[in-house]
């Protein structure tokens, strides 16, 4: 009966190194919790452009996090961009005419939401939206517009 | 020309029947599966001589491939200065792929051969027949436990591989490649969807652990009693493993990362 027993320790502690693996890969590599945190308040702001701003993408204040884009959508009216962002409530004190601005994290890095805190004493709320808004910055643009310029200048010489 | 004909058809015929046959086999087992929940202990023992012993290769393996994986990764990345984003990279190949993959391929050479080779012995020394005989059933007391058990190892051994491999992966990032582990893990963390990539690849190595074992189970019964016959079942079951599992990885990653 040593044995069974010793097989059956074998197999328990098989069991439990397997499903241990799954919860370190879930917590360290996948990080589950970032995504379920999103409790806080919704902030709504139209873009005019937002490149290839994602779902799930970072907020970000002052380079700190602190909430994450939740919803991209086509604001059929305006013809805008309508992203709505989840903020942690723990900040739940941010200006409520902060704007927000896509930016690109390195030359090639993924983009995000940066907000820029504005000087109103009353809080963002939920539901808010951000009156400023500024679009990402589209490479094609910049590169096209340079090269506008670079053949208008070179004409004018 | 007739016999070239004849011969192809009954090679096809011959196919389709052993299809058919694994089909009813599959079905029956199935069936056999209710037995196990009053006998739970023949399923401990088939867990360990499944899982547990293909324990070892698992972790070696796992440890080496995430170490190359790192390394392979890194002279690539290296020249677009993008080094950092090497947690990404051999997180989601390893979770997406290798992990399940490999360990099914393993798992094949490991313990898919053994299911064989002891079931084909069994029906060639006819103790199959012999628990027959004694009005016990040897598909609920012989193969189901060995299937059922090759379902719950692999998903467990391609967990346990996918995490030794990544961490092999960061041991010679932050040693030998002088990346920072911090980075190394925060964009993993931020990339990495635990419901789009973790949880699809445990579903894959889940399919595999049914294909793994429903195919060596089904050889070593379907074998000729013979020792060559249990030699070529084994080997057969080798190949076709590997073979359907790459097959099926490609649908099933075609079906979940469009």
């Amino acid at each position: 009966m040593g044995n069974m027993r010793s097989i059956e320790i074998a197999v328990g502690t098989f069991v439990v190194a397997g499903c241990v693996a799954l919860f370190v890969l879930a917590m360290q590599v996948s990080n589950i919790t970032a995504f379920q945190r999103t409790e806080g308040y919704t902030v709504v702001g139209y873009f005019q452009n937002v490149g290839g701003l994602r779902e799930r993408a970072p907020v970000s204040l002052g380079g700190v996090q602190i909430g994450r884009v939740t919803a991209i959508e086509l604001d059929q009216a305006r013809l805008e961009a309508r992203v709505e962002m989840t903020i942690s409530a723990d900040y739940d004190d941010l200006p409520s005419d902060s704007s927000g601005s896509i930016r690109t994290s390195g030359l090639l890095g993924e983009q995000y939401v940066s907000l820029e805190p504005g000087g109103m004493p009353d809080a963002l709320q939920n539901g808010s939206e951000l009156l400023v808004t500024q679009s990402a910055l589209v490479l094609e643009d910049v590169v096209g517009r340079f090269i506008f310029n670079q053949s208008a200048g070179d004409q004018s010489e | 020309m007739t016999d070239l004909l004849q011969r192809l058809g009954a090679a096809t015929l011959n196919n389709v029947a052993t299809l058919g046959r694994a089909a009813c086999f599959f079905w029956r087992i199935l069936l056999g599966l209710s037995e196990l929940l009053r006998r739970p202990g023949l399923l401990v023992h088939q867990i360990y001589s499944v899982g547990v012993l293909t324990l070892v290769i698992i972790v070696v393996s796992g440890v080496f491939v995430g170490m190359v994986l790192g390394l392979q990764g890194y002279y690539t990345l290296v020249d677009f200065g993008a080094e950092e984003s090497l947690g990404v990279l051999v997180a989601l190949t390893l979770t997406r792929e290798l992990g399940p993959v490999v360990t099914a391929l393993l798992f094949a050479g490991r313990a898919g051969s053994a299911l064989t080779a002891e079931i084909g012995l069994m029906k060639a020394t006819e103790q199959l027949a012999g628990m027959e005989m004694m009005a016990v059933d040897p598909e609920r007391r012989v193969l189901a436990p060995r299937l059922l058990a090759a379902v719950i190892s692999l998903p467990l051994l391609a967990t346990l591989f996918t995490l030794l491999a990544i961490f092999g992966a960061y041991g010679v990032a932050t040693t030998m490649l002088g990346i920072d582990g911090g980075a190394f893990w925060s964009q993993m963390q931020a990339q990495v969807s635990f419901t789009d990539d973790v949880l699809n690849g445990l579903i894959k190595s889940l399919a595999f652990g049914v294909v793994a074992g429903w195919i060596a189970v089904f050889n070593g019964y379907d074998c000729m009693p013979t020792s060559q016959g249990v030699s070529r079942a084994t080997t057969r079951t080798v190949v076709v493993t590997s073979l359907i599992v790459l097959g099926l990885d490609f649908v099933l990653t075609a079906l979940m990362f469009d």
